[in-house]
């Protein structure tokens, strides 16, 4: 089994991810896919520290967890503010700003 | 257990030059104590607290950067420092500078509460807009005091950003500068449904860029096998590794990259975001985040990809070449004052892509000192933009700004001022920053481009004087906006923003000089 594979899954990974935030409605689910994106790029690294035979990579997958954590704080409190007003999670129910 | 122990290879840990890196910790230091300030102190003392923190630790910080950068202690190239993640160089401190003052500016902007009853910021963000517990809070004149920490968060971020010696540090503090922003900008005390818009729409695409910027992290990592700069470098210096992975990481790192800097077809948040968040969070984003994007940008593409710029140079030429268009042309039709702003950004991201695939030492001088001079006007026109004002909070649409200078010469004179700099006239510090950019940029035979930037230039400048003619020969509307009597804070803001633009304008050499006095080290 070649890594390759795993760098195939990856990239698959993330263009369903950019698809998905390019094509949902729900902003959660926008939000979902990013996530899916980020976890995807930690196979790329986590593949790349095997290929290069460094650990280099792997903790870096560990930095991006924790960014995404924190992203995801930052991020549902944004939704939830918006949703409670709204009563909606749907970004194209977001169009006041425009022209 | 010993035994074990002793097999164990020792970990040194790395050398930390504390005195270099002593303004960055400071702005983090303080920003964690604003946060326990935040949890411990009661809620009228908690402005006056934050706001003493904050300027001071802007002071200290702007304090301990000069006894660095003129001590004994300093390398004269600059040093790297914790592992090889954080080089102070001549280009770090002279944008560290021009952050620590832009951001001092910008929070008085924030703190002014004489503007707005109890300032721009909502009182309580929990509560939901529109119900009577909102109308009820709108009398009220307390704010959300957490700006401060986010905003010293934030300034944080920004200074490791341009700092930043590996891909890693830059997207961590990519992070720590974007996350407090995406929060700031859905806190605005008026029209709170478009300010959680902006923060919704700033936050999607903000977190999808970064996801791009990531995956050209890991797939320059897979090329080089490590993700610092200098080892990109070497590693695209004739070696037979993939191509492939090189380019697209390549592509999807500055992707991330433009997309903060608002930069050409990436800038779909701009107009949104600039014009839905508090105006003084506009002037701190668009003055600051300008300026760490740039500094990131140009640091990896002198520090990584300087072998390849002929790959890669025609491919961010039309990026520029669709930047100053889309800016010029689409600010051409904007009716409100902040999304015009927003677009002429875009316009000026353009021209300083322009002296960033320069790559050359005066490109990189000439770069540094457009994003000061463009950095002071922008926070000067976003304090001006938040003195008019009607019932319901600012008044941006151009056509209620028809007639101003009747009402308020004063301002308006200040406006036409930051408006023909922003524009590139002569004895302002827009025209010179086009023309060190512009310079740099022939002598790096980039002549066509900078043909297409004069000609941007010129239908930017149109809308520009749309504006000074619609302020001083339009008859005002008798239900037109005011013109607030600002206090002291966002005067003082206002009056830092053009009095840089004007010095800039008349006595460039200082700023210039300090530019180009080093490059940077990798």
């Amino acid at each position: 089994m070649t890594p390759t594979y795993y760098l195939l899954l990856s990239a698959l990974l993330f263009s369903i991810g950019a698809v998905g935030v390019l094509v949902r409605r729900n902003a959660i689910v926008v939000f979902m896919c990013v996530e899916l994106m980020l976890n995807a790029v930690n196979l790329s690294l986590v593949t790349f520290a095997r290929i290069n035979g460094s650990l280099n990579g792997q903790v870096m997958a560990f930095f991006v967890m924790v960014v995404a954590a924190a992203e995801v704080v930052v991020g549902l409190a944004i939704i939830m503010s918006i949703f409670r007003t709204r009563r909606s999670a749907s970004v194209d129910d977001s169009n006041l700003l425009k022209y | 257990m010993t035994s074990f122990l002793a097999q164990v290879e020792k970990i040194t840990p790395p050398e930390i030059a504390y005195g270099l890196i002593a303004p960055v910790l400071i702005v983090l230091g303080a920003a964690c104590v604003s946060v326990l300030l935040e949890a411990f102190l009661p809620k009228h003392q908690r402005w006056t607290a934050q706001l003493l923190l904050s300027l001071l630790t802007i002071v200290g910080a702007g304090g301990s950067l000069i006894a660095t950068a003129v001590g004994d202690g300093f390398p004269p190239q600059g040093q790297i420092t914790l592992a090889g993640t954080i080089a102070v160089d001549k280009p770090a401190i002279f944008l560290w500078a021009t952050l620590l003052v832009l951001t001092f500016g910008a929070i008085l902007l924030i703190a002014d509460r004489s503007v707005e009853p109890g300032g721009a910021f909502v009182a309580q963000a929990a509560i939901r807009p529109g119900t009577v517990q909102d109308r009820a809070q709108v009398a009220k004149t307390g704010m959300q005091t957490e700006v401060f920490p986010l905003t010293l968060f934030a300034l944080s971020g920004m200074m490791v950003f341009v700092a930043a010696n590996d891909l890693l540090t830059m997207f961590i503090a990519l992070e720590v500068l974007s996350l407090p922003l995406y929060l700031m900008c859905g806190l605005a005390r008026r029209r709170r449904l478009l300010s959680q818009e902006a923060a919704v729409k700033y936050f999607l695409l903000g977190a999808f860029a970064s996801a791009f910027f990531l995956y050209g992290l890991a797939l320059l990592y897979g090329y080089a096998g490590s993700v610092r700069l200098s080892d990109i470098a070497n590693a695209t210096a004739g070696t037979n590794r993939s191509d492939t992975l090189l380019f697209a990481g390549f592509g999807l790192l500055v992707v991330g990259l433009l997309f903060k800097a608002s930069v050409g077809p990436f800038h779909a948040w701009t107009p949104d975001v600039y014009q839905g968040a508090p105006t003084p969070i506009t002037a701190f984003m668009a003055a600051c985040t300008k300026v760490a994007a740039f500094g990131g940008i140009l640091r990896v593409l002198t520090g990584a990809f300087a072998d390849t710029q002929w790959e890669w140079r025609g491919v961010l030429w039309a990026v520029a070449v669709v930047s100053m268009v889309i800016g010029a042309v689409l600010g051409l039709t904007q009716t409100d004052v902040k999304r015009m702003v927003a677009y002429s950004s875009v316009a000026h991201a353009g021209f300083l892509l322009i002296g960033s695939i320069a790559l050359s030492p005066s490109g990189l001088s000439g770069t540094m000192f457009y994003l000061v001079a463009y950095g002071f006007t922008t926070i000067a026109v976003f304090g001006v933009i938040s003195l008019v004002r009607n019932a319901d909070g600012e008044a941006t649409h151009l056509s209620q700004w028809a007639g101003l200078a009747k009402r308020s010469p004063v301002v308006a004179g200040v406006f036409t001022f930051l408006l023909l700099a922003l524009a590139g006239i002569p004895l302002t510090s827009g025209f010179i920053g086009k023309f060190v950019v512009f310079t740099a940029a022939i002598d790096a035979g980039l002549t066509p481009l900078v043909v297409i930037a004069l000609v941007a230039s010129a239908v930017a400048a149109f809308f520009y004087l749309r504006v000074i003619v619609l302020m001083y020969f339009s008859e005002p509307a008798p239900d037109g906006p005011t013109v607030t009597v600002p206090g002291a804070f966002t005067t003082i803001a206002i009056t830092l923003g053009a009095a840089v633009t004007l010095a800039l304008g008349l006595w460039p050499d200082f700023v210039l000089d300090w530019a180009g006095a080093g490059a940077f080290i990798f």
